[in-house]
């Protein structure tokens, strides 16, 4: 195989090397219970805490309006059920339908389980409809849930908008937010959500490390009842060395978020022009004004999914799909579908994320391989007739 | 990725027989840009009256690919009569098995060839009889073919339905009624074994070698293999089948349970009520 070129990070990123080295004393000679009642146990959790102030600094939050949790999914399960629980039945959820299943999955539980579930349209470009959301907020309480930033498209919706209307009735907002941290600016004290998930995979740091910001006076049930870790809101022993790992994580993302966004976001844009001149009959999904810089989803019509991303793992290519044929379902991504794609091209979709490790000789590879693969595969096609 | 064989890999990366035909005398399309995959194939005939050449075009993913390719092997130099008679499983089988969730793939290629056989014989373009009741309508599967996907795969599940017809896939609304008529399939097969007055046929030697075996393999291997188990078939001597347990069940506290209850009276009910099974080790 020739070198690896990994264009799926928003799936999962590597572990920053400085992410690495910060963790492995956690995993050798610093190995004590941060919860233990003497002085090994005891610096041990003064590393946790520092990175619980590295997280919060990445958003502008309190540390102590961050609990650890142990990925995105978690964070997104918490929030909504420890929300819903306190709300009760009466309340509605408001959601969109290009969430991602951790959210989406969630809310559909508490439907079945009595609550009113409002799942917001969104339109051509991923954007939701936010004269949906003004009616579905009259009403009485709710709990409203929508993400920062699409996993599949990179649209961006306009949570400060978002936040400032739910907050004007009274309700209660969580954001999703693990594709946004990291790689656009975030603040909490501007924008005025009441929880946010945040993971660690996502930013360079390792698998099975996430956040959850609950802004002070938020009432949020208890949702993993154990020990008295994180102040009593989700017990269990800390996973210390993916702590110190995601503090290490942010504190880099903070330092280098405007000047990556700069240079990823042209990198993604030559590899969109670039696709878009070679391969005809492609079109681009998202929001072209307000979008991940490192995202790139990208549709070549009457060819399938899962048949472009085997040929470019042959090439070293890694990338991803809303194909349904890549997923083991048989619909393809309710993402693309709710944007409304028309079927020429909601089979093969194709999502290259970059990151801070991506160079110009990686977007090469892509633009000199994927036109090749695209006139194979269309080459088979009973759809082409040219 | 997907556990993919060789052989489906093979086939996908260097797929055969792909493009068309002037003047094929067969032609069938099926599936749609909107299922996600979608399959025409052409032939012709040779003086012999066999088919000489075949050509495919398909969209979809690798084992859709994989699969129109090898079926295009599979029928030349064949009549049309014998090519008629390829099932999806002969298909699957030429690639070295398909994944669950992609069967359906191996079906969208015997139905591509009995359209173009339809196609060869009378002259029409579709298969499909407008009378026919849609059962589902995401991917527009017919109760015909779901009782006929049904009776020749041996299914007994809506959720293998699913996997090689796509039917109930979509919106899920269908699946009471797919169930039904699963289980009026399944009352068929039980009626069949027990119908009065029928006297159980007389299997030859090499019937019941591989009966058995197909039983082994299609029946009792997947469902030990769920659990991370799996069973070999080491001898058939008349009624005495010698097994032995693999992976999980070997050694499990309870295997002697699924020798009987589950293989031993599989084989009983299917093959013939004298069979007894026997672990290796204690034969």
């Amino acid at each position: 195989m020739s070198r690896l070129v990994y264009l799926d990070n928003n799936a999962t990123t590597c572990v920053a090397p400085e992410v690495r080295d910060a963790m492995l004393p956690f995993l050798t000679d610093l190995w004590g219970n941060p919860s233990s009642m003497h002085a090994f146990g005891g610096r041990v959790m003064r590393h946790v805490e520092e990175a619980r102030e590295k997280v919060a600094a990445l958003i502008h939050a309190d540390p102590s309006e961050i609990i650890f949790t142990s990925c995105g999914t978690e964070s997104n399960n918490a929030a909504i059920y420890g929300v819903a629980e306190i709300l009760g039945p009466q309340a509605r959820l408001i959601t969109s339908r290009v969430e991602h299943p951790a959210v989406l999955g969630p809310c559909r539980h508490f439907r079945e389980h009595g609550h009113t579930l409002i799942e917001l349209p969104v339109d051509g470009v991923g954007q939701v409809d936010l004269a949906a959301l003004r009616e579905a907020l009259f009403g009485g309480q709710c709990l409203v849930s929508l993400m920062w930033a699409n996993n599949e498209t990179g649209t961006i919706f306009p949570i400060d908008e978002i936040a400032a209307l739910v907050k004007s009735v009274g309700g209660v907002i969580h954001t999703d937010a693990v594709q946004a941290v990291g790689k656009v600016p975030l603040d909490v004290r501007r924008t005025p959500v009441d929880l946010l998930s945040l993971s660690g995979h996502k930013l360079h740091a390792p698998k099975g490390i996430g956040a959850l910001y609950v802004r002070r006076g938020t009432r949020l049930k208890t949702y993993m009842i154990g020990g008295h870790q994180e102040h009593g809101r989700r017990g269990g022993t800390e996973n210390v060395p993916a702590i110190v790992g995601l503090g290490q994580a942010a504190e880099l993302a903070a330092a280098s978020l405007a000047g990556e966004a700069a240079r990823v976001a042209p990198l993604r844009d030559r590899l969109e022009s670039g696709l878009l001149a070679t391969c005809p009959d492609a079109r681009v999904n998202g929001d072209p004004r307000h979008r991940l810089p490192n995202t790139l989803n990208i549709s070549f019509e009457f060819i399938e999914g899962e048949a472009i991303l085997y040929h470019l793992s042959d090439l070293g290519i890694c990338a991803s799909s809303g194909s349904a044929c890549s997923s083991g379902s048989l619909e393809p991504s309710h993402v693309i579908r709710a944007m409304g794609v028309p079927f020429t091209a909601v089979h093969g979709s194709i999502r290259f994320s970059l990151s801070r490790y991506t160079t110009a000789a990686d977007i090469d590879t892509v633009l000199e391989h994927v036109p090749r693969v695209v006139a194979k595969l269309r080459a088979l096609s009973p759809f082409v007739t040219t | 990725m997907w556990d993919y064989t060789d052989q489906v890999m093979d086939h996908f990366r260097n797929p055969r027989n792909v493009g068309k035909i002037e003047h094929p005398d067969g032609v069938g399309t099926v599936g749609a840009l909107a299922c996600g995959d979608a399959l025409t194939l052409m032939f012709k005939l040779g003086p012999d009256g066999r088919i000489a050449e075949v050509k495919f075009q398909t969209f979809g993913c690798a084992s859709a690919i994989a699969s129109s390719s090898v079926l295009t092997e599979m029928v030349i130099g064949k009549t049309v009569e014998e090519a008629g008679r390829i099932t999806n499983k002969q298909i699957a089988d030429a690639l070295g098995g398909l994944p669950d969730q992609k069967m359906h793939c191996s079906v969208m290629g015997r139905e591509a060839l009995e359209a173009a056989i339809h196609n060869y014989r009378t002259g029409e373009t579709g298969m499909r009889n407008l009378d026919e009741r849609i059962v589902c309508t995401c991917f527009g599967v017919s109760e015909n073919e779901i009782l006929r996907i049904t009776r020749e795969n041996g299914l007994s599940s809506v959720d293998e339905v699913v996997n090689f017809c796509k039917a109930g896939g979509g919106c899920g609304m269908c699946r009471n009624e797919i169930q039904k008529l699963v289980d009026g399939v399944i009352a068929e097969r039980t009626q069949a074994k027990t119908a009065p007055g029928d006297a159980p046929r007389k299997l030859t030697n090499l019937q019941k070698i591989k009966l058995i075996e197909e039983i082994i393999t299609r029946e009792i291997r997947p469902a030990l293999q769920r659990d991370h188990g799996d069973v070999e078939l080491v001898d058939i001597s008349g009624d005495r089948v010698t097994i032995a347990f693999r992976g999980m069940c070997a050694g499990c506290h309870a295997s002697e349970t699924t020798r009987h209850s589950l293989i031993e009276a599989k084989l009983r009910e299917c093959v013939a009520p004298e069979i007894t099974v026997v672990e290796e080790s204690r034969s």
